[in-house]
């Protein structure tokens, strides 16, 4: 059952430089409980895409074509009120910095019982109630004592859990999770990745997990997605992705991993500058930088999808096999 | 906590006698106050009199120690113009003081946030571009010309309003004030408005800054993920975290509003403290310049202390520290 169906999305930003095509033409689609890592450098349009989906992109950014359909139903089509209606009940998203996502100056059961009485009428008590147990489940231990702290009070690691349980509280059927591990140390990063996983499979929730990291979404991700200057240019499979890379940008992402499968292992840079998006090459945004280009990329290449559902957006993939 | 606040009050103790001497002798020098008190004709006898009645013939440090003595009993000597008490001049000038200062803190208060809130909320409307333009001129427009403009045109063109004096007071709840009368209110009205003109200004910008800085906050983004309605997003999310620097400036600059509220009860005629030092400066008087001078710093640190307290309840993350001296 599709749950999330993003056609042909573009979000640009009108600035006064001239337009930031952040997201230009992205498609993809997720069923129910499927996981999938969405990867690429910064300023590739990963979160972007996932703020189109929520609906709060920042003025002066726009979505200009293409649909998002949620359960069958084309979210432009909705009011402000539904679509408020459906952020944090039906699809929630979590933040990069457990530091600053949580507001300073309210406490958890605050901040968490507000998100459960905005989509539901129900008593404090009860409310309470469901966030002292939402705590419970992600592992935050003495929940009741925890409720009454403020966000300064606990760790990254506990801050982060917490913003895990609001995104719950209400049973999302997607979570839009915008590297909820960057600012997080290397074990901590492994139990949040847990945590959401476990939730996830036990509530079947679709999960985007926005990263720079391959290696974390390679043991997470059922598929992955390869984001370069505003569009997907590579996706399939996370095992194909990761072990036979088409895209010569995916190739250079996972030349960079030392191995694959090391968790938390940070991408160093592949040569070149990340592009300005301001000033994107003709043709392939990825010309300047690619050790494969020739005049033909000079045009833009178009979607090609193997058998296996295998796509990339190049007109000279490559074949090697990454070392295991 | 306690010892926090009980040293705070030690070094105000501290401080307010430093003052009280820096003043003491500030005042001897700038003049004589003999010269002002008797009139030029006066005979030998007379002034000798004179002099000795007030304590002037002694030297300046046995005077000082002299009042030193009368103020730890409370006692801060008597005006050598009115020949009353230096406290009960100035508590009889203070209510005045203390209601303008409030109504402008109020204005402040209620013209500065929504207008602020506002221009942050909506930076590039044209309103909230006036609103910018107006706080610029409000904090570089002289107050004492601000001043005569407004009774210019509310009270001699257009006739609205009185334009000096307090107006009729009443007792309410124990208190007597012209805050309780719709005359009162009406005198009240155009030098509160006066002397909160910086500080509506300053709220503004305050309030228009801490919008456009917290909005871009992970903390704005994640609380209309989590689906709450906008108002409840700015009301709550939004607001708690810009009115810790507001309150704390606030309270700063509510000691500034009855110290210096000088040139506005000058220039609107307002028997207040500030009227009150002014003409003992003039006049040399020096047990209410003194005296005034000791109470307005009791007033900042009094103050600064209440803002302190009402910081660490807004902003969870600060405790009170006793920081040593
Ligand atoms: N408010 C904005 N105004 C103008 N341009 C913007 C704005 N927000 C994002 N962009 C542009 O959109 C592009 C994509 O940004 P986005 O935040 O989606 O990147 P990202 O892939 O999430 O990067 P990161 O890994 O650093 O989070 C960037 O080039 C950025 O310059
Ligand atoms: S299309 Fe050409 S430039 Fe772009 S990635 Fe493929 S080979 Fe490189
Ligand atoms: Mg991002």
């Amino acid at each position: 059952m599709t749950v999330i169906s993003v056609e042909g999305l573009k979000t640009h930003f009108l600035t006064r430089a001239g337009v930031v095509r952040a997201v230009d033409g992205v498609s993809f689609s997720l069923d129910r409980g499927e996981v999938m890592g969405l990867v690429g450098e910064s300023g590739s349009g990963k979160s972007v895409t996932g703020f189109s989906i929520i609906g709060l992109v920042d003025a002066p950014g726009k979505i200009v074509d293409g649909s998002i359909f949620f359960h069958g139903d084309d979210l432009s089509k909705l009011s402000a009120r539904q679509m408020q209606a459906l952020r944090g009940s039906r699809i929630a998203m979590i933040f990069q910095d457990p530091m600053m996502t949580l507001n300073p100056v309210l406490r958890i059961d605050t901040q968490m019982i507000e998100a459960i009485r905005a989509h539901e009428k129900v008593s404090r008590k009860e409310a309470w109630t469901r966030a002292r147990d939402g705590l419970a489940q992600v592992g935050i231990p003495s929940p009741e004592q925890r409720l009454r702290a403020y966000p300064h009070q606990l760790s990254g690691g506990m801050r982060q859990r917490v913003a895990i349980a609001i995104a719950f509280l209400n049973n999302p059927d997607l979570l839009i999770a915008d590297e909820p591990t960057t600012a997080l140390d290397v074990t901590i990063q492994a139990q949040i990745v847990h945590v959401a996983q476990k939730l996830c499979r036990e509530r079947g929730t679709a999960l985007i997990w926005i990263t720079h990291d391959l290696a974390v979404v390679a043991g997470l991700a059922d598929r992955i997605a390869v984001m370069y200057a505003g569009r997907i240019v590579e996706a399939g499979d996370t095992d194909d992705v990761i072990d036979h890379p088409r895209h010569p940008y995916t190739v250079g992402l996972l030349g960079s991993v030392p191995s694959a499968n090391q968790r938390g292992q940070r991408l160093t840079q592949i040569p070149g500058m990340t592009p300005n998006m301001l000033a994107l090459p003709e043709g392939c945004a990825f010309r300047d930088r690619c050790t494969h280009s020739d005049n033909q990329c000079s045009k833009a290449p178009q979607v090609s999808t193997d058998e296996r559902g295998h796509a990339i957006r190049c007109f000279h993939p490559q074949y090697v096999k990454t070392p295991a | 906590m306690t010892a926090f606040i009980i040293r705070r009050l030690l070094q105000a103790v501290l401080v307010v006698f430093l003052m009280s001497g820096i003043v003491f002798f500030g005042v001897n020098v700038i003049g004589d106050p003999v010269d002002m008190l008797i009139s030029p004709d006066a005979d030998q006898d007379e002034i000798a009199r004179t002099i000795e009645a007030l304590g002037l013939d002694r030297p300046i440090g046995e005077q000082y120690l002299y009042f030193l003595k009368g103020v730890a009993t409370g006692d801060f000597g008597k005006s050598f113009i009115f020949g009353e008490p230096a406290l009960k001049l100035i508590l009889q000038h203070m209510p005045a003081t203390v209601e303008l200062a409030l109504l402008s803190l109020l204005m402040a208060i209620v013209f500065g946030i929504p207008l602020g809130l506002y221009a942050g909320l909506y930076p590039d409307r044209k309103v909230s571009k006036g609103i910018v333009a107006g706080s610029i001129l409000g904090f570089s427009l002289p107050t004492f010309w601000v001043g005569l403009m407004m009774i210019m045109l509310f009270a001699v063109i257009l006739g609205w309003l009185p334009s000096t004096g307090r107006g009729d007071t009443a007792v309410f709840l124990g208190i007597e004030s012209s805050l309780w009368t719709r005359d009162g209110l009406s005198h009240l009205f155009l030098p509160a408005l006066n002397l909160a003109l910086t500080n509506i200004s300053l709220v503004i910008r305050l309030t228009r800054a801490g919008v456009r800085e917290a909005m871009h906050q992970d903390y704005i983004k994640f609380a209309r993920a989590k689906g709450l309605p906008e108002s409840r997003v700015i009301s709550v999310h939004l607001m708690k975290n810009i009115l810790i620097p507001i309150v704390t400036v606030l309270g700063l600059e509510f000691g500034g509003l009855l110290a210096f509220s000088v040139v506005t009860e000058s220039i609107f005629a307002w028997p207040g403290m500030g009227k009150l030092l002014i003409d003992s400066l003039l006049q040399l008087d020096r047990p209410v310049v003194v005296a005034y001078l000791m109470i307005i710093v009791l007033f900042f640190v009094v103050i600064n202390l209440v803002v302190d307290i009402l910081y660490s309840i807004l902003d969870p993350r600060v405790r009170l520290r006793d920081q040593g001296a």
